[in-house]
């Protein structure tokens, strides 16, 4: 029977002056969003324990973990998708979600513009349409991910890059301060990562908290922060303290190999590695 | 020309099925483009199918069909929803029994008793027999529905487009399906006065699929959806007059036509193009 009592979901304070008991995360004023002793579950399954991080405005937090490690799970708690059966959620109450792209229907019948248009449906009350400015701030969105040129384009005539920058283009027309990025790399090629690491950081420069589910070590290494999830939390702190050998191999329950030509590692899945 | 084209209409039993058939065209079209969207044509087949009791026992009882029909809507939700919790059985074989059940409940209801209800006019509808009530009631509900769908469309669509990332957009997929729900049950009492138990389920999906076929973006396919609907059903109309078929099943035809004209429009672009 989980304890009610320790489940709550806030809002980011920004006067710093938290009502939370004991808090374990010291609410700090530009605390974007946090975690504290946050486990979730399916029913009776618990996917994920001991959640503890906190992420200021500005940060770009990498989450690591497996397949199945709790990443998603964990987005669905910060949009409040999932309650958490025990432990505090502090997120601001809509984030931007820029989900794998193979998860929006690709048949459906709606240009890129619609898609970013879509943002707006966040800030205006379920009677209001879109209007005039929010088609202005939908064209803006588009141009600052370099697709304003697409906008009349399908979505699903899209490349797997462009989709993903249509989605973020999305969070952007919301204007959330917190971005959840699941997976916004995979399938894509060397010149479409580049185009959106460089959109990621400038995000982050206007002070946009992102937390960026990935695989990549390396991608990880030039962010502020990383959390490391594999059923509960292994670790969570800057790259140089939690991208360590000891801490990967816990979180990938596999073996990391050194990769040759210098500093990058590699993550072997557990079924190549017989013990 | 112009003769034949008007002569129907100057018989008011055609006239009213006329009216019936453009508000019952414009509610179907729009409303199917949601229904093809979130994939529930078996839902909306399986309620329109399953509500047939209700039907019967209002027309033995000499009760309003709508009143029925609302009934028989309430029981066949509530039928499908218990059946559909029954472990190791699968969502669609439970649908399929409840509805088949409630189907031949609804035949043996109406062949029971001395005097039998107008069973065939239950399933397969009479569009020349609407009163002036029904017409009212078909515009007022046909209303309500294209009202909802302009107010709940930015909705339909968040949660259509992308159902897990529509929460963080602010809109809960549960209650936009229920909102669509409620819509479809709605269109259903609707058309089945004229259309008839069996082919309703036409009017509902058969536009939207065919002008999904011949167009690119939402706001255009349900246009040419509801165009779709109007024009079958006045073709329907005309066959029915002219070559003496029964009027329901000759709408539901033409709207099974206009689908495969749709489709053969398209694969002949495709291969133009190819």
């Amino acid at each position: 029977m989980p304890d009610r009592a320790a489940v709550s979901r806030a809002e980011p304070d920004p006067a710093g002056a938290a009502a939370a008991p004991a808090p374990a995360v010291s609410p700090s004023s530009d605390v974007a969003v946090a975690c504290e002793n946050v486990s979730l579950a399916y029913g009776a399954r618990t996917v994920l324990r001991d959640v503890t991080f906190a992420v200021r405005r500005g940060e770009r937090a990498a989450v690591l973990g497996p397949n199945g490690g709790g990443k998603t799970t964990l987005f669905r708690a910060l949009t409040s998708e999932l309650e958490p059966v025990a432990g505090r959620v502090i997120a601001p109450g809509r984030c931007g979600v820029v989900p794998q792209t193979e998860r929006s229907r690709l048949d459906f019948p709606v240009s890129a513009l619609d898609v970013a248009l879509m943002g707006a449906v966040s800030r205006l009350p379920w009677w209001r349409r879109p209007g005039r400015a929010d088609r202005a701030a939908a064209h803006a969105a588009l141009e600052r991910v370099g697709l304003d040129a697409m906008a009349d384009e399908t979505f699903g005539d899209l490349s797997g890059g462009q989709r993903q920058r249509v989605l973020l283009a999305r969070a952007l027309v919301q204007d959330a301060r917190v971005l959840l990025l699941d997976e916004p790399f995979s399938g894509l090629d060397t010149r479409s990562t580049e185009l959106f690491m460089g959109l990621l950081d400038d995000l982050a420069g206007e002070g946009r908290t992102l937390l960026i589910a990935t695989h990549d070590v390396d991608q990880a290494r030039a962010w502020d922060l990383v959390l490391c999830l594999n059923g509960a939390q292994i670790a969570f702190g800057p790259p140089e303290e939690t991208l360590t050998l000891p801490t990967l191999e816990r979180t990938y329950g596999g073996s990391i190999v050194e990769l040759p030509g210098g500093g990058g590692h590699g993550v072997l899945p557990p079924h190549h590695h017989d013990h | 020309m112009l003769h034949w084209l008007l002569d129907p209409w100057s018989d008011p039993i055609n006239l009213r099925a006329l009216v019936e058939v453009v508000a019952l065209g414009a509610t179907g079209g729009a409303l199917g483009c949601w229904i093809v969207f979130y994939r529930l044509a078996y839902s909306a087949e399986s309620l329109a199918h399953a509500l047939l009791p209700g039907l019967v026992v209002a027309s033995l009882a000499g009760a309003p069909l709508v009143v029925g029909g609302a009934a028989g809507l309430i029981v066949a939700a509530l039928a499908v929803a218990v059946a559909g919790r029954t472990p190791a059985i699968g969502h669609d074989t439970a649908v399929a029994v409840v509805v088949t059940g409630l189907l031949g409940l609804g035949a043996l209801l109406a062949l029971s008793p001395d005097t039998p209800a107008r069973l065939q006019e239950l399933l397969f509808g009479d569009v020349l027999g609407v009163t002036d009530a029904d017409l009212a009631l078909a515009a007022g509900l046909g209303a309500i529905v294209i009202g909802a769908l302009v107010v709940l469309h930015p909705s339909l669509l968040v949660v259509g487009f992308d159902r897990s990332s529509a929460r963080a957009l602010g809109r809960a997929p549960l209650v936009v399906d229920i909102a669509l729900g409620i819509l479809v049950a709605l269109a259903i009492l609707v058309a089945v006065q004229g259309l008839g138990n069996l082919l309703v389920v036409a009017v509902l999906v058969a536009p939207a699929a065919a002008a999904r076929q011949v167009t690119r973006r939402v706001p255009a396919m349900m246009a040419a959806a509801v165009a779709i609907a109007v024009a079958a059903g006045v073709a329907g109309l005309y066959a029915s007059f002219y070559l003496d078929t029964a009027a329901g099943a000759s709408i539901a035809a033409a709207l099974v036509l206009a689908y495969a004209a749709a489709h053969t429009a398209r694969a002949v672009r495709g291969a133009r193009r190819a």
